[in-house]
């Protein structure tokens, strides 16, 4: 550790991103930025209307063509980028949040709060979760925060298991004795002396959660039951597209490319940290 | 063995409870609830709603509602499609065919493009044909499967008409050939996915088994490569990804819903996103409980599997 220690703040984070992680994470810096950016980089509003120009193929002045009521898809997709990157970072966050909080109580408490924790776990495991997330989303017409929170809740269970898993196996272990013999109170074990353990792999169980609130956001809007037009994002542009697939393609293709291209990115980002960090 | 198999059956009765109580109260919690299809129509008055509520049950309390709903189900009368007033069990029975088709297709695709990637991709780890797959496998585990099956469509159907786009015949029927053309692409689209991950699976369990010290022995008695890579690596390595692809056997049903609306493939993935149109909730609830009984199956199929396979693993 102490080698560790010397070494640059830089140096250590592109140790943990790895060798193969650096590009994807680069990539994925600079979608965030753009996305951050877009009232600035966008060429023009992304409802603004330009009827003489309905349906344009990308040409120099519209590079990713126009949409069926002459809206510049360039300038869509970069807001649509806000709209499905915040609800797969924010519903990555509260899956985490959740199924820390799950895990870690079934974890630390064992017993019969572990096995009724652990049968929810199971059964929330067995529903199907897109056709589930369809339903609700049909039934609740979210708007995009309860979205987030959907869809978050919906992916809670695979880092619920893996934080009590690895809580069983640091309990035992002598320097969490030591704490509890020392006086500390169970929720000072948990987060000052299991949590940094459980740290790496929550770390990469939330990256893989991003990419899936993503495909799942683009997923549910692709059926017209997710993100609601005429906010953009990266599903709802291709479910509006994939009617006129054959005579306008630039209408499907760009948002499904972004979609594909950040999910790429994430996985081999996730990839990359499962190996530096366990 | 068959004790085991009785008590994970017996274990998975309040799991499904559990799952249909959530569903039921969920599909419930909605304003109007299933006559809120009704409610926007004009033509459909007041007092007709009122009679149609109390004709279906829906004026009764919640709890009522889904012990009548679950004292039906378990004796197979799963109610009514709100769509077309036909039995529920009828509209799924009749579209059951054609997705297990497209699964069944889906998973021998898979497998036969996992099966020799795996094998080459573990002999010769870090070589050309090792760094291809495995880019090609990240790359078809972050591929969106709707937008997979558009772009396929765009290609192979509309641009070079190789293929049909939709449906699962031509109209008035169709022979063989057609039937298989038109299952190319949406078992395609469905198996891509499944193939990337199990080919690496398979990929990181062969390299495991093809460092144990049986291969050496078996290497240096003379065993032929062939057969020491099919007969004593591969069937040790596959076990585990065995269990695997039948947990994603279960899954597909899943994947089904979005490849069959893609592809207007008559399964019943696409008569959940018609029911989902048309708040269907009969079928809806039908659907859901449908496919996490088949995950439960499943999943006892795989642990079962597995110890049939090896016999070393306790159960």
């Amino acid at each position: 550790m102490a080698v560790a220690d010397l070494r640059t703040p830089g140096s250590r984070v592109a140790g943990v991103l790895g060798r193969r992680g650096r590009i994807p994470a680069a990539v994925l810096v600079a979608l965030l930025l753009v996305a951050a950016a877009a009232p600035i980089v966008a060429p023009r509003s992304p409802e603004a209307l330009d009827l003489a120009n309905r349906r344009a193929a990308p040409s120099l002045t519209h590079w990713f063509g126009t949409d069926e009521l002459g809206r510049d898809v360039l300038t869509r997709v970069l807001y649509g980028a806000r709209v499905t990157l915040a609800v797969g970072l924010l519903s990555a966050l509260v899956a985490a949040a959740a199924g820390v909080t799950v895990g870690a109580i079934g974890g630390y408490a064992g017993g019969w709060v572990d096995a009724v924790l652990m049968r929810v776990t199971d059964a929330a495991l067995t529903v199907p979760r897109l056709p589930l997330l369809m339903i609700a989303s049909a039934v609740l017409n979210p708007s995009v925060p309860v979205l987030i929170v959907v869809v978050g809740l919906a992916g809670w269970m695979e880092t619920a298991r893996l934080v009590r898993a690895e809580f069983l196996t640091a309990k035992p272990r002598a320097f969490v004795e030591a704490a509890r013999a020392a006086g500390s109170s169970a929720p000072r074990v948990i987060v000052h002396h299991l949590l940094p353990i459980a740290a790496p792999s929550i770390a990469v169980s939330m990256t893989l959660a991003v990419g899936r609130g993503m495909l799942l956001e683009s997923a549910m809007s692709f059926f017209g039951v997710g993100v609601q037009p005429p906010t953009p994002s990266w599903g709802n542009m291709l479910y509006q597209a994939q009617t006129t697939m054959s005579s306008q393609p630039w209408l499907a293709l760009f948002p499904g490319a972004c979609i594909f291209a950040t999910a790429l990115c994430i996985n081999l980002l996730g990839d990359s940290l499962s190996q530096t960090t366990t | 063995m068959i004790r085991y198999a009785c008590r994970r059956l017996f274990q998975a009765i309040p799991l499904l409870l559990i799952v249909s109580a959530l569903v039921f109260g969920l599909l419930h919690a909605v304003p109007g609830g299933p006559l809120a299809v009704f409610l926007a129509n004009p033509n459909v008055r007041p007092q007709d709603i009122e009679r149609l509520r109390h004709a279906l049950g829906l004026d009764r309390p919640l709890w009522a509602q889904y012990l009548a709903w679950l004292a039906a189900f378990v004796r197979g009368d799963w109610g009514f499609s709100y769509a077309d007033g036909r039995p529920v069990l009828a509209r799924i029975v009749e579209r059951l065919p054609a997705t297990l088709e497209l699964i069944s297709a889906s998973l021998v695709l898979g497998a036969a493009i996992a099966l020799p990637v795996g094998i080459l991709g573990a002999v010769r780890r870090h070589g050309w044909f090792d760094r291809i797959t495995t880019a090609l496998a990240f790359a078809g585990i972050s591929l969106p499967v709707f937008w997979l099956g558009l772009v396929l469509q765009l290609l192979f159907a509309v641009t070079l008409a190789w293929l049909p786009s939709s449906g699962r015949a031509s109209f008035g029927g169709g022979d063989l050939i057609d039937r298989v053309e038109h299952l190319v692409l949406p078992a395609t689209v469905l198996a891509l996915v499944h193939a990337a991950a199990w080919s690496r699976y398979l990929r990181a369990s062969m390299a495991g088994v093809l460092e144990q010290p049986f291969i050496t022995a078996a290497r240096a008695r003379g065993v032929p490569p062939s057969a020491l890579l099919l007969r004593h690596a591969l069937r040790n390595a596959i076990v585990p990804v065995l269990t695997i692809v039948m947990l994603d056997a279960a899954i597909m049903v899943s994947g089904a819903v979005v490849t069959e609306s893609v592809f207007a493939w008559p399964g019943v993935g696409s008569l959940f996103t018609e029911a989902l149109g048309r708040r269907d909730y009969t079928v809806l609830m039908a659907f859901l409980m449908l496919s996490s009984s088949a995950v439960v199956v499943l999943n006892l199929a795989a642990d079962l599997f597995y110890r049939a396979l090896d016999p070393r693993i306790e159960l």
